[in-house]
């Protein structure tokens, strides 16, 4: 970067056309707030391919920022608020731990809209949105369960809510659906960006005999980790292959793209209206990122198959009959789980080890 | 000719105030410097980080907010080093004393007691004291040094917490998801300015200033603690306890840095989360030496501190500089604030070659 003496000189004289101008064609204004910082992999990075995706569709008639590294707590609600008193329209907070502080801006501020990911408060100006990690999350324990020789998968998590024990649960069923003897062992960072601690945890799993590791966390640490040791690994929330070229089998990814330019059309066209919206493998929110090169050819065709089967509802990953750790059955053969179920899913299925708590 | 350092004879006074600020000047420099690399004009740049967050009723009440943890931490750490006791710990005593004045606000909130508020606060002080002594027992009684006793113990009282909002305290209607309910009206802090989020507990804060300096400065109490501090055998032929001292100083660090806890849960936050502070117990230590382990000072260091934060987020919203850019121009301020120590107690001289 240079300093440009022109572009300084001319900020000063150009102000007052620009105070001049504001009123007449006035961009959209939208904003996001990233719980982590934006990096180049990770949830929050995902979530500003979102926002660069908006950019590039609508142009000059939207004005997108973001803020990013910003606490769950305290500091949020000023974050979110500060944002809606600088004039946005629209602003997307894209972290479970907004969701308080979320609705508080929301009824002081009834004509500007929000939109929180993967949280359940909603009101008149407050929509949620989320999508289905659990379905392409299954499709990596098919990954797993093939490729693990001990049968011990490694899962670094953040939190035991329902988002993350729903993916370690699909997974689990995943890898058993191909090897009955699979097991998952659960390490719990309680925080959703901590590079350190995602790489301390990947190295005990390692050390109690996991040869696949995957996490519920927002770093590239376990890819990292994964790498150096040689085991499979797949990633979250982006494509992490550069991370583990020769391990990285592929990723659970996020898709936000459509979601917010459909979302940020309707608001500037009045047609935005709250609700909530569940996005999986069909709709495109969640897929499986590219496959790794060395991974044999009939293990791939098996794992897009299945992945197009769930996207005919031919697949349903919470599919009875489903047993608790202690094996008693949960959810009898013949029915699946509701959404409201998966969303509240507080119990681990047979298979995973540790508990479904700190 | 040539310029060296010199030992002062006695280590300057005015040097001791004058750094801190020249440090603040130097670092805004610097971050003028990175903000023209980063293609923004300087002046506006600087003016959007440290005057656009106080431009506004809100804005500087969101200072006073964001600065009341840092404040009553930073107060406390202050005594203890005066004291020769380092308190690494205030994070986990904030977080006990947010477990603890949380619980009475979940036990008794809604139930219109007019003792509500100030039991919780009682039990948010007594909830870091509490902490803080097991460090305190530690030191006196197996010599187990208090900077790495407190340091760990800030963990287990995170951990502690984590289950409490996973478990026990979970909120029935959350999804499962680790929190609790919101606190009741009645267990909430009295907010200070219709519309705003500055509470009742920025005033404690603001208490604890003279109380603090009081107690220092003006009290056979605090003489004994610094004496206690800066020459312990003269304390110890004077009959000072040096036990004395560390109890002292850590119980009452402790019991500010519960305080901070109670204030953050029934103040913006409204409940318990598995995290209550975005690490403001390590932070004050940073404040409280900046601000020359004087209370007034630290007035000054957390209010900056506080508008580095707010500034920090306004650079984003407003110019969309990464935050990383603050960052630097934290480090800058430190970084700066150790080179201009150094003329505490040295000074320059310029000197002939040959001398």
């Amino acid at each position: 970067m240079t300093i440009d003496r022109r572009s300084l000189l001319a900020v000063p004289l150009a102000l007052p056309a620009l105070l001049g101008r504001a009123q007449a064609a006035d961009p959209y204004k939208v904003a996001f707030v990233y719980v982590s910082p934006v990096g180049d992999a990770g949830w929050s990075f995902q979530h500003e391919l979102g926002r660069r995706a908006v950019d590039a569709a609508l142009g000059g008639a939207v004005k997108t920022s973001f803020v990013e590294n910003v606490p769950e707590g305290a500091d949020a609600e000023r974050v979110i608020r500060r944002l809606a008193q600088d004039g946005n329209k629209l602003i997307f907070t894209t972290s479970f731990g907004y969701m308080n502080p979320t609705e508080r801006v929301a009824k002081a501020f009834p004509r500007v809209k929000f939109e929180h990911a993967t949280g359940y408060k909603r009101g008149p100006n407050l929509a949620t949105y989320s999508g289905r990690f659990y379905e392409p999350r299954y499709l990596t324990g098919v990954i797993a369960g093939r490729l693990s020789k001990t049968g011990v998968i490694g899962y670094v998590a953040a939190f035991p809510i329902p988002e993350v024990i729903g993916g370690i649960n699909a997974m689990q069923l995943g890898a058993r659906s191909v090897n009955p003897n699979a097991t998952i062992k659960v390490v719990w960072t309680s925080s959703w960006f901590d590079p350190g601690k995602e790489r301390a945890a990947a190295d005990t799993l390692a050390a109690q005999g996991a040869d696949y590791l995957t996490q519920h966390t927002d770093s590239t640490a376990v890819v990292q980790a994964a790498e150096e040791k040689g085991v499979w690994c797949s990633g979250y929330d982006s494509d992490m292959l550069k991370y583990g070229p020769k391990t990285h089998t592929t990723a659970v990814e996020m898709h936000w793209d459509d979601y917010y330019i459909d979302r940020v059309r309707q608001a500037m066209a009045g047609s935005w209206t709250s609700g909530d919206v569940w996005g999986g493998m069909k709709q495109g929110m969640v897929k499986l990122s590219r496959f790794n090169p060395a991974l044999p050819a009939p293990l791939v065709a098996e794992v897009t198959a299945k992945g197009e089967d769930i996207k005919a509802g031919r697949l349903v990953v919470f599919n009875g009959p489903l047993k608790d750790q202690a094996g008693a059955v949960k959810v009898p053969a013949g029915r699946a789980m509701t959404d409201a179920e998966i969303l509240g899913m507080n119990w681990f299925v047979e298979g995973v080890q540790g508990r479904a708590g700190t | 000719m040539r310029l060296r350092l010199e030992a002062r004879q006695q280590p300057s006074r005015t040097m001791q105030w004058a750094s801190p600020v020249l440090a603040a000047v130097l670092a805004a420099l610097g971050g003028g410097v990175v903000f023209a690399a980063l293609g923004h004009n300087p002046a506006t740049a600087l003016a959007t980080l440290f005057l656009q967050p106080l431009a506004t009723l809100d804005g500087l009440a969101e200072l006073g907010l964001k600065a009341t943890p840092l404040l009553l931490c930073a107060i406390g750490i202050a005594v203890g080093v005066r004291a020769n006791v380092w308190n690494i710990g205030a994070e986990g005593q904030l977080t006990l004393g947010a477990i603890t004045g949380g619980g009475i606000a979940l036990a008794f909130g809604g139930d219109g007691h007019w003792w509500t508020l100030p039991l919780m606060l009682l039990a948010g002080a007594a909830g870091g004291a509490f902490w803080a002594a097991i460090p305190a027992l530690l030191r006196t009684r197996f010599n187990a040094h208090e900077i790495l006793t407190t340091l760990m113990l800030s963990y287990v009282a995170v951990q502690l917490l984590g289950w409490l909002v996973h478990g026990p305290w979970i909120d029935p209607e959350g999804f499962n998801f680790p929190q609790t309910r919101m606190f009741a009206d009645d267990a909430l802090l009295p907010v200070l300015l219709e519309g705003a989020r500055l509470h009742a507990g920025f005033l404690l804060a603001l208490l604890a200033v003279p109380l603090a300096w009081g107690l220092l400065s003006r009290t056979a109490t605090g003489f004994r603690l610094r004496t206690v501090g800066q020459a312990p055998a003269a304390a110890r032929y004077a009959g000072f306890s040096a036990d004395g001292a560390v109890w002292f100083s850590l119980v009452l660090s402790g019991a500010l840095a519960g305080l901070a806890g109670v204030c953050e849960a029934a103040g913006p936050v409204g409940q318990l989360q598995p995290l209550m502070s975005p690490g403001y117990g390590f932070a004050a230590i940073i404040v409280a030496f900046l601000g020359r382990l004087h209370p007034v000072g630290i007035l000054g260091s957390s209010l900056l501190m506080a508008l580095l934060y707010l500034g920090g987020e306004q650079l984003q919203v407003t110019l969309q500089l990464p935050i990383a850019a603050t960052g630097t121009i934290q480090g800058m301020l430190l970084f700066f604030l150790l080179a201009t120590d150094v003329f505490i107690d040295q000074r320059l001289v310029w000197s002939p070659r040959h001398a």
